[in-house]
């Protein structure tokens, strides 16, 4: 089965104007949002004490927020978790109550009030481990980009690099807009993700400079720009077929993996879409604005000689 | 001739799959739920202990499937958890406190397969259910209280060399010892400075007076700290064991914080306040010869300090220590046969039995008192600083009058329960930390929780891959279906190679597989719009398939070791759930390189290498 035609030829580099438009609007409206907003972000990067309790049936909040201002604890926040059975209540952390006797404490009054609330989950992050994971955190984020930029560069060719990091901080920049404009719950697995996004926005971006390399190599004549062109058209069933299939799988996660696993899919989904449409526009527009040309591809040493006979 | 593959590859492939399949097949088989039955102190799992256990489940009529007598503890595998829950405390109860009987899930893996080493994947907590806590040893109080452990060294050292000395006391991170006179100061000395050579000393003359100035050397301070934590480890092994829990993790991380994770734990409040507790318990004398009134009043007398009853009734106590907590060898609980109430049996060395003996057989009729004594510390945040915070909780537990002589085995009673009992003898048989500690994270997931995420994170990878399937097969046709083949197997080697390795399987890890499922396809996708390039530009089908193969070799590599280098970060990062997910997805993309590119060139030579080919199933 094929939907698109055998052989696209869709100007995509015509349209980059519009697209390097889009791409910065977007990019201006996360950055506003993450100064303005930040991120609502989970205990991992707050400190603080996160307990889920489960009841058989389905539980009015009012009811748990009475039962826990009674016991001294309105400042804890509740909401449900997934279903109307499961309860989140978050805690900030107190002076004079180790984290370890809070949650005991908080159980120990939902259980008087409700003998079938049971626990399903307590995470207390103290405040030096939230710390040290946000800048971990950061650092990661920055370490990976490093890694890849160096090696696109020894792989490919500098502009190349540059091309593709700055597809993936564009990436990474909108993916975490959409956190912060929509006050998603930011907590450690969205980060995992987004480290995941950057690994597979360049895949993507990797997969067209290596066809872009290839044609400059190989079509003796045209334009840097009409190579371009060309190597996108060629790669694009490819780029929409492998977006789709993990899309599904992603889809497949967001729905049945359960709410822990939300923050996590939703990232990669955001992510991943905008890497498809990044490394068609963003990275090959990046790469040609810094001016690729054939001369600066054409082969030195015969790189990947030895690779080519493996499968 | 091209599209054949040498027999040396198939015959690599075969093999390797052989490897898979036996390595991933013992996920198949499930767990047992079961207890395990060990033997604490001096006690021995023997086939007494077998009898004693098996008596106990025949007469309360709980059916056991199996179980397994090994030289340190035995396993009984029940066919569902109720049974096991129920049997637990019999159990225990029938064992004594000489055994521990934990809840465990056993694989169920056959004999065969337990001989090759191969074991199902090791779940993370999130999945099986557990309490995991970072702790962070404090170790300015470790630094400290080795200083003031000095302060008392020097002390004696001082008498027992006959040098006088005005006062020695422990200042600001430093032992001060002050002298009348230089003489004798600098004879002092030497004395320290050739019994203590780790210490660094120092001395000065002020308002006429001459001092020495002790402090810890650089290389001390760091001996003191390894010491610290290590002898937390050792105590924390000792407590996990004392509670029971099969398969504990305890491990230390960085330089000064302890993991501890305890799997399938249920009880988590009582396994923190066994595990953060840094309790213990001094004996005292009451002094009777002063007020209480007076002492409430501001005016302690030297040599007594204000103290306070479980009730907030004060009582004024001798400074001198009897015993302490680390002179107690050997402690369990009871029930009290006079007043029911629950009591303490202790035991203590010879030492302490000494200085209980010389002290009761002066004081019979005096009032003795037991202080038991927390250390808790915790973190708060000062302007935005987190700032630590010790505090040192002292609580009077009883007092009562001495009846009789007695030295080295005596009870205490006035425990508030059965479970402070309980737990107030699993601490003093533990021992003490060497420096107070502070949970900086916990997480803790209940059991069914572990069951949902199981659950859900199978079917997601389940739903996952049949939409895929569905899709390949859709789109692809023929060609599709191998490449269908190639992530059937890529699931198998996954989970074979986690297995293998008993890496940690958590929740994220799952998703990392998930992800690996949809990214594996991408491999298969280059290769096949090659092939349909190639068939376009008018190649004939088998230099096609042969072309594709090629060509997209090293973009298959470029852009798979990228996402290479974005696992290994992730790892190198990684907390214990980050971990999972990048090493599944680490994995994933090994195997799904050998799959996808190997495994489907050979089924593609196997049937079509040879062969006439006009068109072909792409």
């Amino acid at each position: 089965m094929q939907i698109l035609k055998q052989d696209t030829h869709i100007n995509f580099l015509g349209m980059r104007k519009v697209a390097m438009l889009l791409s910065l609007t977007l990019i201006v409206i996360s950055i506003a949002s993450i100064a303005m907003r930040g991120f609502n972000f989970g205990i991992d990067f707050t400190g603080g004490t996160l307990i889920e309790v489960g009841y058989p049936q389905n539980v009015e909040l009012n009811q748990v927020r009475q039962t826990l201002a009674d016991s001294g604890y309105g400042d804890a926040v509740v909401q449900h978790f997934g279903t109307a059975t499961d309860v989140l209540i978050r805690l900030a952390p107190r002076e004079g109550v180790s984290s370890a006797e809070l949650s005991d404490k908080v159980l120990a009054s939902l259980k008087g009030a409700n003998a079938e609330a049971a626990m399903r989950r307590v995470e207390f992050v103290g405040p030096q481990v939230g710390e040290e994971l946000t800048n971990d955190g950061g650092l990661a984020m920055i370490y990976a980009l490093i890694g890849i930029l160096i090696y696109v560069a020894l792989r490919f060719e500098y502009r190349f690099a540059v091309g593709s990091v700055a597809a993936l901080v564009h990436d990474v920049i909108i993916t975490l807009g959409v956190f912060s404009l929509f006050q998603l719950d930011f907590d450690l697995t969205v980060l995992a993700a987004i480290l995941a996004v950057i690994g597979y926005s360049l895949n993507d971006t990797i997969v067209v400079f290596d066809r872009i390399r290839e044609n400059f190599r190989m079509m003796r004549k045209g334009t840097p720009e009409d190579v371009v062109n060309a190597s996108l058209n060629q790669t694009l069933s490819r780029t929409l077929m492998t977006s789709f299939t993990t899309m599904l799988v992603l889809f497949a996660l967001f729905f049945f993996g359960g709410e822990l696993i939300h923050g996590f899919a939703t990232a990669l989904l955001v992510g991943i879409f905008v890497g498809t449409y990044s490394s068609i526009y963003v990275a090959s527009a990046s790469a040609l604005a810094l001016g690729v040309s054939k001369e600066d591809l054409m082969p030195v040493e015969k790189e990947g000689a030895n690779l080519d006979d493996m499968p | 001739m091209i599209n054949r593959y040498p027999l040396w590859k198939y015959l690599l492939i075969v093999f390797l799959l052989v490897i898979g399949v036996v390595y991933a097949l013992p996920n198949l088989y499930g767990d047992d739920p079961a207890l395990q039955i060990s033997a604490n102190r001096m006690a021995e799992v023997t086939t007494d202990t077998r009898d004693k256990v098996l008596k106990v489940l025949d007469t309360q009529q709980f059916p056991y499937k199996s179980y397994e007598l090994t030289p340190n503890s035995l396993l009984v595998r029940f066919g569902d958890t109720e049974t096991q829950l129920k049997a637990y405390e019999p159990v225990r109860e029938a064992l004594g406190d000489n055994y521990t009987a934990a809840l465990n899930l056993a694989p169920a893996t056959p004999t065969w397969l337990r001989d090759l080493n191969a074991l199902p994947m090791y779940l993370g907590l999130d999945l099986r259910g557990g309490v995991h806590f970072l702790m962070e040893v404090d170790m300015d109080a470790a630094v400290k209280q080795a200083l003031e452990r000095y302060v008392s060294d020097i002390r004696s050292l001082l008498r027992e060399k006959k040098l006088r000395y005005l006062t020695i006391t422990d200042d600001n991170g430093r032992v001060e010892v002050k002298f009348r006179d230089a003489a004798e100061r600098d004879k002092a000395l030497d004395v320290i400075h050739s019994e203590y050579r780790e210490l660094v000393l120092a001395d000065e003359v002020r308002d006429g007076s001459f001092f020495i100035y002790a402090t810890l050397g650089e290389k001390e301070v760091l001996e003191t700290k390894k010491f610290a934590i290590k002898q937390n480890i050792t105590t924390l092994r000792k407590r996990v064991n004392e509670l029971g829990v099969a398969e504990p993790v305890i491990q230390q991380q960085g330089d000064e914080r302890i993991v501890v994770q305890l799997p399938g734990v249920q009880d988590t409040a009582r396994a923190k306040d066994v595990i953060g507790a840094t309790a213990t318990l001094e004996y005292h004398m009451v002094d009777e010869e002063h007020s209480v009134q007076d002492a409430i009043a501001g005016r302690v007398p030297f040599g007594s300090r204000l103290y306070k009853e479980r009730d907030g009734q004060p009582v004024l106590l001798l400074k001198q220590i009897i015993v302490t907590g680390d002179q107690i060898i050997d402690a369990s609980s009871g029930i009290d046969q006079q007043s029911g109430g629950p009591l303490v049996s202790v035991t203590l060395d010879s030492k302490g039995a000494h200085q209980m003996s010389t002290n009761t057989r002066e004081n019979i009729g005096k009032r003795m008192a037991v202080v038991y004594i927390e250390t808790k510390t915790e973190t708060k945040m000062v302007d935005g600083e987190p700032q630590r915070v010790t505090k040192r909780v002292e609580e009077v537990i009883s007092v009562a009058v001495i009846r009789d002589h007695f030295s080295k085995r005596f009870q205490t009673t006035g425990l508030d329960s059965t479970e402070e009992a309980r737990n107030l003898a699993l601490l003093l048989r533990a021992g003490a930390l060497a420096a107070p500690m502070e949970i900086v994270e916990e997480r803790t997931i209940g059991p069914s929780l572990g069951q949902d995420n199981i659950d859900k994170g199978i079917q997601s990878v389940v739903i996952g891959f049949i939409f895929v399937l569905a899709f390949m097969a859709l789109w692809y046709k023929g060609f599709g279906m191998v490449a269908n083949l190639a992530l059937g197997l890529n699931l198998v080697f996954i989970v074979a190679v986690l297995s293998l390795l008993q890496a940690t399987l958590t929740l994220p890890g799952i998703a990392g597989i998930v992800l690996t499922v949809g990214m594996a396809v991408d491999a298969n996708v280059l290769i096949f719009e090659r092939i349909r390039e190639e068939l376009r530009a008018g190649n004939t089908p088998h230099a096609s398939i042969h072309a594709g193969y090629e060509k997209a070799f090293s973009t298959i590599a470029d852009a798979n070791i990228t996402t290479l280098i974005a696992a290994v970060v992730l790892f190198g990062f990684g907390t214990g759930a980050i971990k999972g997910f990048a090493i599944t997805l680490a994995i994933g993309i090994v195997t799904s390189m050998f799959t996808a590119i190997m495994v489907t060139r050979a089924v593609l030579n196997l049937f079509l290498g040879g062969k006439r080919l006009s068109k072909l199933s792409i």
